[in-house]
C-alpha cells in the first residue's frame, strides 16, 4: 500500500532527524501533518505553537535567524493563506532557512470541503522572491524533497497531499534534484507536465494516448519554482503541444508557470488541466477527481484535442 | 551604570533621528523619540554586543517589533559602531542600505527585519526558544508599540513565551498612548495593559520610559526573574525631547522641514550640551 505524501513527509522527518540537526514546528495539526512522528522521536526539537499560524511562521523565522533549519507545518490553506504575510515578511523577505511544509494541498484532500482545500497555495508561494516551491508526487520523491530542502539554504514551500496515490518512483532510487524536472516517459506528439497526484494520472493518460496512436511524453515537474525552463522549451519544441496537470487552480500554479515559459520562448500550444477557478467541495478523492475533471481520461482528452489542433494547423 | 553618559547617548540618538528623517523628508520621528532612552540603555550599557562582529552567535538579540522607529534604531547602531554615522544622512534613499524599515540582510546589527507590525515579537520569541532549548546564555529584547498591541499576533506570542517559560525574553511596551489615527484609547482601547499581561502569565514592571535609572533597574529585575518572561511597561511621550513634537499625533509619520529640523536640532543640542557640562 502506497503512503500518502504527508505520511512520507512525517517518515522522512523522523528518519532525517537522526542525520541532520533541524527543528519542526506545528500548529495543533501534528497528527494530520504527521509531524507527530518527529515529535515522538525528537521532542527537544519539536515545538507546538497551538492554533496560531501567523505566530508559527514568525516564531520559526526567529528560530531560523539563530542559524537553525526549521520546518513549519500546518495545512496548506492556513500556511499560505492565513499566514501569507508572515511567510512573506518574516520568512521570504528575510531569506531565512524556514521550510514551510504544508499538507492537505488541493481539492483531492476530500471530505473536509472547500474551506480546507487549498487551490491557491502554489500560486501564493510562487510570487514570493527567495521562495522555492516543491510538490513531490509520491513517498519516494517526498523523502528526497525533504532531504534536499534541508540542504538548500533558504525558504522552501513544500506541498503534500492527504490520501495515498500510486507510487511513481522506487524507494531509494528516485532521481530528484530541486529545479530539474524528471522525464518519466519520452514521447514525440505531446508533453504532459504534472505535479503531485496528477503525475500518476498523467502516466495513465499516456497509456490511454498510446492506445490511440499518440506518443506522449510525461514530465514530473516537482519543482514549480524555479521551474525547469530548458526542459519545457526542449519538449515544447520536440512535441509542439503541452498539457499541464495539477490539483490547484489553473490560475497561478503549474499551468501558469509553464505558460509563462512557453509564451516567451515557444510556439507550442498549451492546455491546462486543473481546478477551473472554482472552490473545492466535500467528496472522496476519486469522486472529486471526476467532479473537477482531474482524471487520466480528462488529461488524455485535452492532449488529443491539442494533437488534433496541431494536425489541422499543419 | 553611568546615568549622565547614557542620557547623552539618548540625546545623540534623538539627534540622529532628526538628521535621518529630515534628510529623507519622510519617516517616523514620534515613535523613534519615545524609545531613544530605552535604546541608549540597551546598546550602551545592558546588552552584550560585538559591533565589529555583528553575527557573533552569543550576542544578546534585539528586535524592534515597531519597525517604523527605525531612525532611532539606526542611530543607536551607528553610534555603537555597527556602521558609519554618515549613512544616516542617506536614510531611505536608493543607494543606502538603511531601508525605511529595518532589514536584517542589509543592515549590520539588525537581528530581525520588521515593519509589518505584530511579527517582530514572535521572531524574538523564536530566538528565546532557541536559547532556552539549547542552553545558550544570550538574552532577547524586543520593543513593541501600544498601537501594535492591537494585532492579534502579539497576544499569540504573549501566550507562547509564557507557555514556554521564556525568562530570557524581555519586552518593552512603548506606552506612548498614540498611534496613527489618534489616541490608542479612542481607536481601540487596550487597557489595562498590566493586568492583561499578568493574566497571561508575565512578570510586569511599570516604569517611566524616559528615566535611565528606571530602565536600567527594570532590565536588572527582568534578568533576575525566573520561569516567566518580563514586560517592561514604559510610560512614554511620543516625540519626547522635541517640544513641538511631544504628544502630537501628527508627528507619527511626518518629517520636519529644514526650519523645523533646525529648531529640533537646536533644542536637542542644548540638552546634550547641558548633559556634557554636568557629566
Ligand atoms: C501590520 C501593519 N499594519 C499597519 C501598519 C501601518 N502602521 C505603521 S505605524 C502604525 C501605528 C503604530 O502605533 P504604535 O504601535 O503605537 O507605534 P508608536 O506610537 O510607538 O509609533 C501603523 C498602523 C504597519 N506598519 N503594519
Ligand atoms: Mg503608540
Amino acid at each position: 500500500m502506497a503512503l500518502s505524501t504527508r505520511e512520507a513527509y512525517g517518515e522522512a522527518l523522523r528518519k532525517l532527524g537522526a542525520k541532520y540537526d533541524f527543528w519542526v514546528m506545528d500548529a495543533d495539526l501534528s497528527k494530520a501533518t504527521k509531524t507527530d512522528l518527529f515529535a515522538d522521536a525528537y521532542p527537544e526539537r519539536f515545538i507546538n505553537m497551538g492554533i496560531a499560524e501567523g505566530n508559527l511562521m514568525s516564531t520559526a523565522a526567529g528560530l531560523a535567524s539563530c542559524g537553525q533549519t526549521v520546518f513549519a507545518s500546518t495545512f496548506a490553506i492556513f500556511a499560505t493563506g492565513r499566514a501569507f504575510e508572515q511567510v512573506r515578511n518574516s520568512i521570504a523577505y528575510t531569506n531565512l532557512n524556514v521550510k514551510v511544509a504544508a499538507t492537505h494541498g488541493g481539492v483531492l484532500i476530500g471530505p473536509d470541503g472547500g474551506s480546507h482545500q487549498a487551490i491557491e497555495d502554489i500560486s501564493n508561494m510562487r510570487t514570493l522572491p527567495n521562495m522555492t516551491v516543491v510538490v513531490p508526487c509520491d513517498a519516494a520523491s517526498t523523502y528526497e524533497a525533504v532531504e534536499q530542502a534541508i540542504n538548500l539554504v533558504g525558504p522552501v514551500y513544500l506541498r503534500f497531499g492527504r490520501f495515498p496515490g500510486d507510487d511513481v518512483y522506487k524507494t531509494g532510487s528516485c532521481p530528484f534534484e530541486i529545479g530539474k524536472g524528471n522525464v518519466l516517459i519520452d514521447g514525440n506528439d505531446v508533453t504532459l507536465i504534472a505535479i503531485g497526484d496528477m503525475v500518476p494520472e498523467s502516466i495513465k493518460a499516456a497509456s490511454i494516448l498510446k492506445q490511440n496512436g499518440i506518443d506522449a511524453a510525461v514530465i514530473d515537474m516537482h519543482t514549480v519554482k524555479p521551474i525547469d525552463a530548458p526542459l519545457i522549451i526542449e519538449y515544447a519544441a520536440k512535441t509542439g503541444a503541452v498539457v499541464t496537470a495539477e490539483d490547484h487552480n489553473i490560475i497561478g500554479g503549474l499551468g501558469s508557470a509553464v505558460a509563462e515559459v512557453l509564451a516567451e520562448n515557444c510556439t507550442a500550444r498549451l492546455g491546462r488541466i486543473g481546478v477551473q477557478d472554482l472552490f473545492g467541495r466535500s467528496g472522496s478523492k476519486e469522486e472529486l477527481k471526476k467532479y473537477y475533471k482531474l482524471t487520466a481520461e480528462d488529461i488524455a482528452e485535452k492532449a488529443m484535442a491539442l494533437v488534433e489542433y496541431k494536425r489541422t494547423r499543419r | 551604570m553611568n546615568i549622565n553618559y547614557l542620557q547623552q547617548k539618548a540625546a545623540e540618538i534623538r539627534l540622529k533621528v532628526i538628521e535621518g528623517v529630515s534628510s529623507a523628508a519622510s519617516g517616523h520621528p514620534g515613535g523613534s523619540l519615545s524609545i531613544s532612552d530605552i535604546l541608549a540603555v540597551l546598546y550602551f550599557d545592558k546588552m552584550n554586543i560585538t559591533p565589529k562582529n555583528p553575527g557573533n552567535p552569543d550576542r544578546d538579540r534585539f528586535v524592534l517589533s515597531k519597525g517604523h522607529a527605525a531612525p532611532a534604531y539606526y542611530g543607536a547602531l551607528a553610534l555603537s559602531g555597527y556602521f558609519d554615522e554618515n549613512e544616516i544622512k542617506k536614510l531611505r534613499t536608493i543607494g543606502s542600505f538603511l531601508q525605511g524599515h529595518p532589514d536584517m540582510i542589509k543592515v549590520p546589527g539588525v537581528d530581525m527585519s520588521t515593519g509589518s507590525l505584530g511579527q517582530g515579537l514572535s521572531a524574538a520569541t523564536g530566538m528565546a526558544l532557541y536559547a532556552k532549548r539549547r542552553n545558550k546564555k544570550f538574552h532577547v529584547y524586543a520593543i513593541i508599540g501600544d498601537g501594535e498591541m492591537q494585532e492579534g499576533q502579539i497576544w499569540e506570542s504573549f501566550m507562547t513565551s509564557a507557555h514556554y517559560s521564556l525568562d530570557n525574553l524581555t519586552v518593552f511596551i512603548d506606552l506612548n498612548g498614540l498611534q496613527i489615527d489618534g489616541e490608542v484609547k479612542d481607536i481601540m482601547n487596550n487597557n489595562p495593559v498590566r493586568e492583561k499581561l499578568t493574566a497571561f502569565g508575565w512578570n510586569t514592571i511599570v516604569i517611566d520610559g524616559h528615566s535611565i535609572p528606571e530602565i536600567g533597574a527594570a532590565i536588572d529585575a527582568a534578568k533576575e526573574t525566573f520561569g516567566k518572561p518580563t514586560a517592561i511597561i514604559c510610560n512614554t511621550i511620543k516625540g519626547k525631547g522635541v517640544s513641538y513634537m511631544e504628544n502630537k499625533v501628527s508627528w507619527h509619520g511626518a518629517a520636519p522641514d529644514a526650519n523645523l529640523a533646525e529648531l529640533a536640532m537646536e533644542e536637542l543640542g542644548q540638552q546634550l550640551k547641558k548633559l556634557r557640562e554636568v557629566g
